[in-house]
C-alpha cells in the first residue's frame, strides 16, 4: 500500500508539474488557497513544510515556463532569490515590522507604536543613551579601518603582483590572519596590548624604559582596535586587488613599453581600469563590515574609553536589555546609512554614470 | 635614451601588472614583509606548543628555538604537545580517566557545515551571477542591490526572526537549517564577486560558439566557466573563511550535536572562571587554522594564475 502510493506520487509529480506549468495562474491560486488552509488547520511546524512544498511546486512550474519561453535570465537568478528570500529577506521584513511595535523578547506583550521606536532612538531616549555617540564612533572606525585596509591591502597586492620565486609560500603567510577566528585573535590582541605581560608593552618598556598602557586612552584604544581589524582584513583587500592585477593582459604593458609611456600613466590608463571594479567591491564589502564591527570591541575594550560602536550598542540593547524593537529601529537606521553610502560607491564605481 | 635599469628595477620593483617575472630581490623584500605580517600568527602557534606554566611569563617566552642564536636564551622555551592533547581530551585531576572534550565532533561539524554551505552558495550564486551578467532582467540593478542589502544589516537583528522561524520549522539545532542560513549569507558575496568576473569576459567567443550551434548550457560550461576558475577559487576561499569563523549564528542556532568550533572554543576557554587558558586557546586556534590554510594553499594556483589565460578580453 505504502509502496503503491509512493509509485503513484512519483508518477504524478511530473504530471502535476506539467499541469501547473501549463496553467500557472491557476496553480498559484490553488497554491495560495491550500497554503492558507494548511496554515489555519495544521500546527506551525507542519504548515511550514506544506507551504514550502507548494512554493517549490509553483517555483518549478515557473521555471518550466521560463525555460519554454527561453527566459534564461529569470531561470538562472531564481534559485538565489528564493534562498535569499526565505533566509534573509523574510526575516528582514519581519524585523522591519517589529520595529513598529513595542516588543520585548522576554515579555510576551506586543503593542503597535508606529514610529515611536524611531523617534525614541533618534532622540536618545532608550535606557542606554549614547546612540549618536556610538554612531559617530562607528563612522570614525569605518573611516580609519577601511582606509588602512585599502592602503595596506593595495601595497601588499603590488608586492605580490609579479611572478617571483617562492611567491606561493609567501602569499599564504599574508593570507593567514584572515583565517583566524575573530574572537580568538581578538583575545590574543588583548595579550599583545596587556601592560604587564604583553609583548608590545614589553618591547616598548625595554626600548623606551617606561610602562605603556595601550588601551588607557581613547586614542590608544581606537588605534589598538583599528590596528587589529586592519591587520586581519587587509589580506581580503589584497586578494581582490591581486585578482585584478594579474588579470591585466601582458601585451598592454608591452605596447606601453614600446611607446615609452610613463609609469604613472601606465598605472592610470592600463592597470587601474582593470582593478577598479574589484577595488570598489573590496571597499564596499569592507565598509559594510566596518559598520558591523563589534566582536573586536567587545574583546578589546568592552566599549570602554568611548569606543562603543553602534553594532555593539545594538547587541546590548537587543540582547542584554531585551529591547528588541528599539534595536530593530536602530538597525534600520544603520541600514539606511549603509544604503546611502553603497549607492554613492556604486555611482562612483560605475563608469557609465560618470560619462553621462 | 637606451634601456636604463634603475636600482629598484634591478631588484625586482618593475611596474606592477600582468604576470611578468621578477627575481630573487623581490622574493627577499616580500619575505621580510610577509614575515612581519605573519608574526602575530606565529606567536599564537608558538603559544600552542608552550608549556602552560610559561604562558604569561615575564619576559615573554617567544620561540621554541633560538634561531641560530638570534633570539636570546631567556626568550626560549622547550616545546610540548600537551596542549594539543588536551584540546581533544582533558586528563581529570586526581589521576582519573581522560575526559573527552568533544572537539573531534566540533571540528567535524565545522567542516561539514562550512564546506556544504560554501559549495551550495557557489553553485547557486554562480548561476545567478551568470544570469545577471548575460541575460539582464528588467530592474537588474535593483535585484542586485537587494541581494547586497542582505549583507548590510547587523546579524543581531535578523537573528530574532530567524530563531522564531527555525523553531517553528523544527530546524534549530539541525545541519540543514544552519547550512541553508550560511548559504544565504554567502550568496550576496558570491553573486557580486562572480558577476564582476563574468562581466570582464569578452562575449565574442560565446557569440561565435552560439553561431556554431552550441546550446546555452554548453556555452556556460565549456566557454564561460573555465575562464572564471580563478574567480571561483577566490570566492570559495573567501566564503570558506567567512563561514568558518562565523560565531553569532552558530552560537544561537546550533545544538549540542551541531556545535561548531568557534562556539565551543569560546566555551572551552572561558569556562571555570579561571580566566583565559592561553595555551589551550592557542592550540584550538592552531588546529582551527589548518583546514582553511590547506584549502587556500591548494587553491592558490587558481587564485594567482590570472583570469585570462589565453583568452581575449573586452
Amino acid at each position: 500500500m505504502q509502496l503503491m502510493s509512493t509509485i503513484q506520487s512519483a508518477k504524478t509529480a511530473p504530471a502535476l508539474l506539467k499541469l501547473s506549468a501549463d496553467n500557472w495562474r491557476f496553480a498559484v491560486l490553488v497554491g495560495l488557497v491550500v497554503s492558507a488552509l494548511a496554515v489555519v488547520t495544521l500546527p506551525a511546524s507542519g504548515s511550514f513544510w506544506v507551504v514550502g512544498a507548494i512554493s517549490a511546486l509553483v517555483a518549478a512550474a515557473f521555471a518550466v515556463n521560463a525555460y519554454r519561453r527561453r527566459y534564461y535570465g529569470g531561470l538562472l537568478v531564481a534559485p538565489a532569490i528564493a534562498v535569499l528570500f526565505v533566509m534573509n529577506i523574510f526575516p528582514l521584513l519581519w524585523s522591519l515590522g517589529l520595529s513598529f511595535f513595542a516588543y520585548q523578547s522576554n515579555l510576551q506583550s506586543i503593542r503597535f507604536v508606529g514610529l515611536n521606536n524611531y523617534i525614541k532612538v533618534l532622540t536618545d531616549e532608550v535606557a542606554a543613551p549614547g546612540n549618536w555617540n556610538a554612531l559617530i564612533n562607528t563612522a570614525m572606525f569605518a573611516v580609519c579601518t577601511v582606509s588602512a585596509q585599502m592602503i595596506v591591502g593595495f601595497l601588499l597586492a603590488m608586492l605580490f603582483a609579479k611572478q617571483f620565486p617562492l611567491r606561493k609560500y609567501l602569499l599564504i603567510l599574508v593570507l593567514t590572519p584572515m583565517m583566524l577566528s575573530v574572537v580568538a585573535s581578538g583575545v590574543f590582541f588583548t595579550y599583545y596590548y596587556d601592560p604587564t605581560f604583553g609583548i608590545l608593552s614589553y618591547v616598548i618598556n625595554s626600548v623606551a624604559g617606561g610602562q605603556f598602557i595601550v588601551m588607557d586612552s581613547k586614542a590608544g584604544a581606537v588605534a589598538g582596535i583599528v590596528f587589529a581589524d586592519a591587520w586581519m582584513w587587509s589580506p581580503f583587500v589584497m586578494l581582490l586587488v591581486l585578482a585584478g592585477l594579474v588579470s591585466v593582459p601582458k601585451y598592454l604593458y608591452e605596447a606601453a613599453a614600446i611607446d615609452r609611456v610613463s609609469a604613472w600613466r601606465r598605472f592610470w590608463s592600463i592597470t587601474f581600469p582593470y582593478i577598479r571594479g574589484l577595488l570598489m567591491l573590496a571597499l564596499l564589502f569592507r565598509t559594510i563590515e566596518a559598520f558591523k564591527l563589534a566582536d573586536l570591541v567587545i574583546v578589546l575594550t568592552k566599549g570602554g574609553n568611548d569606543t562603543m560602536t553602534i553594532s555593539y550598542h545594538l547587541i546590548r540593547i537587543a540582547n542584554e536589555q531585551n529591547k528588541t524593537s528599539e534595536g530593530a529601529a536602530i538597525s534600520y537606521i544603520i541600514l539606511f546609512i549603509v544604503i546611502v553610502l553603497t549607492n554613492l560607491y556604486l555611482y562612483v564605481a560605475n563608469p557609465k554614470n560618470r560619462e553621462a | 635614451m637606451t634601456d636604463r635599469v634603475s636600482f629598484w628595477e634591478r631588484i625586482g620593483f618593475r611596474s606592477v601588472g600582468g604576470i611578468a617575472e621578477a627575481g630573487w630581490g623581490r622574493t627577499l623584500v616580500v619575505a621580510v614583509v610577509s614575515f612581519i605580517y605573519f608574526l602575530p600568527v606565529l606567536f599564537i602557534i608558538f603559544t600552542a606548543i608552550k608549556p602552560q606554566a610559561l604562558a604569561l611569563s615575564v619576559p615573554p617566552t617567544l620561540s621554541p628555538t633560538s634561531f641560530f642564536g638570534l633570539i636570546p636564551d631567556q626568550f626560549v622555551f622547550t616545546p610540548t604537545l600537551d596542549n594539543f592533547a588536551s584540546v581533544f581530551s582533558r586528563v581529570m585531576t586526581a589521576g582519573g580517566q581522560p575526559e573527552s572534550t568533544g572537539f573531534d565532533r566540533f571540528f567535524f561539524n565545522s567542516i561539514v557545515i562550512a564546506s556544504a554551505s560554501v559549495l551550495l552558495a557557489l553553485v547557486i550564486g554562480t548561476l545567478a551571477a551568470y544570469g545577471f551578467s548575460r541575460y539582464p532582467l528588467r530592474g537588474n540593478d535593483t535585484y542586485l542591490f537587494i541581494i547586497l542589502t542582505t549583507r548590510m544589516l547587523p546579524a543581531i537583528v535578523v537573528i530574532i526572526p530567524v530563531i522564531l522561524m527555525f523553531r517553528a520549522m523544527g530546524l534549530s539545532g539541525s545541519y540543514l537549517g544552519i547550512i541553508m542560513l550560511y548559504t544565504a549569507f554567502n550568496l550576496a558575496f558570491t553573486v557580486w564577486m562572480m558577476k564582476s568576473f563574468f562581466d570582464e569576459l569578452s562575449t565574442d567567443i560565446e557569440d561565435a560558439a552560439r553561431i556554431d550551434g552550441s546550446s546555452e548550457i554548453k556555452v556556460f560550461f565549456k566557454i564561460c566557466l573555465p575562464q572564471v576558475i580563478a574567480g571561483l577559487a577566490a570566492t570559495f576561499v573567501f566564503g570558506l573563511i567567512l563561514t568558518w569563523n562565523e560565531f553569532l549564528f552558530a552560537l544561537l542556532l546550533t545544538g549540542p550535536d551541531t556545535r561548531t568550533v568557534p562556539v565551543a572554543m569560546n566555551q572551552a576557554v572561558s569556562s571555570g572562571g579561571r580566566g583565559t587558558d592561553w595555551t589551550l586557546l592557542a592550540a584550538i586556534e592552531t588546529l582551527f587554522l589548518v583546514p582553511v590554510f590547506l584549502a587556500t594553499f591548494f587553491l592558490q594556483d587558481h587564485l594567482l594564475r590570472g583570469v585570462t589565460f589565453g583568452t581575449v578580453r573586452k
